[in-house]
């Protein structure tokens, strides 16, 4: 007899048991409960400029078609052939009138329509097309990102980012005016479960000790700027399971403190970009190219992490896949997208000196939670000055584990199947 | 005289046999000043600085990694990972007295902790001949995986 593991046992307000990174029970549930009922992150605008574009990604374990029709509508489908089975398009990007799968011919359209059947008169009359096309998930967009959904029930993207759309706008400000676009991405994969990234991007602990190799090898006004822990950064809970983790408290708002001294660092592109943009508009490319200095946290898979886009996907119950997606200004100066890249490079993918790093520890922490039977996993830091502001939203100290304690509410509400629907209100 | 196939693998042989055993202060100066180490993602580009990279490192960059991978302050590069590489399949692109361009395969075993990871390249080298010595002035590490999701690599391919 299966018995579904009880969810409600394995998480509380200030810690988890150990074995919610390694039940495949749980990660089953998760897959379906977590995944096909939430809003899933699934591309950027930019990755599909022209009507025609498409990508190819997953929601969770599910293969799906990004794609732009021809009005300019965006459409998520699943890359699964309506006649048995096949996946129609497996190239990860491209440009194309419709999608033909590979086995018997079968054709669909850019929003998914069955549009042809070779040798259909063998179907005598029993096949209607209109019937049979790409099954459409629910896509939404707000600022450039595109998140879609199997669920037809959930509230709206607009209502489930809430109080994370003024901090969505703030980080889009790296765009210095221009639009954002990615630009190229590191993929990875580690060793141990999703939840151990997804707490990541919300743990300021870890910078100073798992980092000091990265740390050496930046000039000592930026290793100042990366010393937040004790600063007067914050985490705050945005409800849903998202949360930003305020590191550089003076690099929020990319349009502000213009008049702040170019750090040596930038010195040489603010130099070059004077030759063609007036002085305060160098002074703000060169503060968008920092990046911004907050991480915000998008439950379940996404993360406007700094200065780039952190994605995560389920393999199994101990196998993760991550992207680091960069960005840079649409139509900005090249120099300043060129140093964008360097500083991608410089700590993030598998070769940089920040990623393998952090990679090892959640290795580490995959392989030790493994360790015995009934100890917790601690989610109490900064429980103790936890406050709440106004508007309701807890906050604590930029090196608490509040942006993990906003997750798991979110995780359990999902995996004990009271997600807040959109007739209840919200 | 041009670069002879034979001097361009003793070059790139003994480079390869220094990664390999840790000899990463001394590989530093197998290069030439303005030489550049990359790995790159795209597996058409030619246009490096224009594009994401796994790595794309100059002699500033190079003299970094090799300060991480020593430092002990990495807890992914300490211990490093062992590494073994074979090269093989060389072709000599182009040669002349000065400098030369070498294509060829390099199969490298990984282990640390226990796992052992395997990568393969199509690795390119540009050679030049200063003060009658072989330097590196280029070498390009096209993984056979680039696209693909990797795992961390802390160590130099
Ligand atoms: S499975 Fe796609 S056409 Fe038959
Ligand atoms: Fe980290």
């Amino acid at each position: 007899m299966d018995i579904l593991p009880d969810p409600t046992t394995l998480v509380n307000e200030d810690s988890a048991d150990g074995s919610i990174y390694s039940n495949p029970d749980l990660f089953d549930m998760e897959m379906d409960r977590i995944f096909m009922h939430n809003w899933i992150w699934v591309a950027h605008r930019s990755d599909l400029p022209e009507s025609g574009n498409y990508i190819t990604t997953f929601i969770g374990q599910h293969p799906v078609i990004v794609s732009r029709d021809r009005k300019g509508e965006v459409h998520v489908m699943l890359n699964r052939c309506r006649h048995r089975g096949a996946t129609v398009c497996e190239h990860k990007k491209g440009k194309a009138a419709s999608f033909v799968c590979p086995y018997h011919g079968w054709a669909y359209g850019l929003d998914g329509a069955l549009r042809g059947v070779p040798f259909q008169e063998g179907y005598t009359g029993q096949l209607d097309k209109s019937n049979y096309p790409l099954i459409s998930l629910r896509v939404e967009e707000y600022n450039g990102l595109i998140f879609a959904s199997f669920d037809h029930d959930i509230m709206s993207l607009d209502a489930w980012l809430g109080r994370t759309k003024p901090w969505i706008d703030l980080f889009m400000k790296q765009g210095a005016g221009w639009p954002i676009k990615t630009m190229g991405e590191h993929k990875f994969t580690f060793p141990g479960n999703w939840k151990i990234q997804l707490e990541n991007t919300t743990d300021a602990y870890h910078f100073p000790i798992v980092h000091k190799s990265f740390l050496d090898s930046v000039d000592s006004e930026t290793q100042n700027t990366f010393d937040f822990v004790e600063g007067n950064g914050y985490v705050e809970d945005l409800g849903h399971g998202h949360s930003v983790m305020v590191m550089i408290p003076d690099l929020v708002d990319l349009d502000e403190n213009l008049e702040a001294p170019i750090p040596e660092r930038f010195q040489e592109l603010a130099d070059e970009l004077a030759k063609d943009y007036p002085d305060e508009q160098v002074r703000r490319i060169v503060r968008a190219v920092g990046g911004s200095g907050f991480n915000l946290n998008l439950f379940p898979n996404l993360a406007c992490s700094m200065a780039f886009f952190r994605v995560l996907r389920p393999l199994a119950v101990m196998e993760t896949e991550i992207r680091h997606v960069a960005i840079g200004m649409d139509g900005g100066p090249e120099l300043a997208n060129e140093m964008r890249l360097r500083l991608h490079e410089h700590f993030q993918g598998p070769m940089g000196f920040g990623t393998p790093d952090d990679s090892e520890a959640w290795d580490r922490v995959q392989r030790g939670s493994l360790a015995g039977r009934d100890i917790s996993i601690l989610l109490n830091r900064g429980l103790g000055h936890e406050a709440q502001r106004e508007d309701g939203n807890l906050f604590s100290d930029v090196s608490a584990e509040t942006g993990m304690r906003a997750a798991y509410r979110q995780w359990l509400v999902d995996m004990t199947g009271k997600t807040v629907r959109a007739e209840n209100g919200e | 005289m041009s670069i002879t196939l034979n001097e361009a693998i003793e070059m790139i042989t003994l480079e390869a046999d220094m990664l390999d055993h840790g000899d990463f202060k001394e590989w530093l100066s197998l290069y030439t000043p303005n030489g550049i180490y990359v790995v790159p993602i795209d597996p058409d580009t030619e246009e490096f600085e224009k594009t994401l990279n796994y790595a794309y490192d100059n002699a500033e960059m190079r003299e970094k990694r090799v300060e991480r991978l020593l430092s002990g302050r990495a807890i992914s590069a300490a211990p490093p990972a062992k590494t073994v590489r074979l090269q093989a399949r060389y072709r000599m692109l182009e040669s002349n007295a000065e400098s030369c361009t070498l294509r060829c395969a390099q199969m490298l075993t990984e282990l640390r902790q226990g796992r052992e990871r395997y990568y393969s390249a199509n690795v390119t080298f540009r050679l030049v001949r200063t003060d009658g010595v072989l330097k590196i002035d280029r070498k390009i590490v096209r993984l056979l995986t680039s696209t693909e999701a990797l795992t961390a690599v802390s160590y130099i391919l």
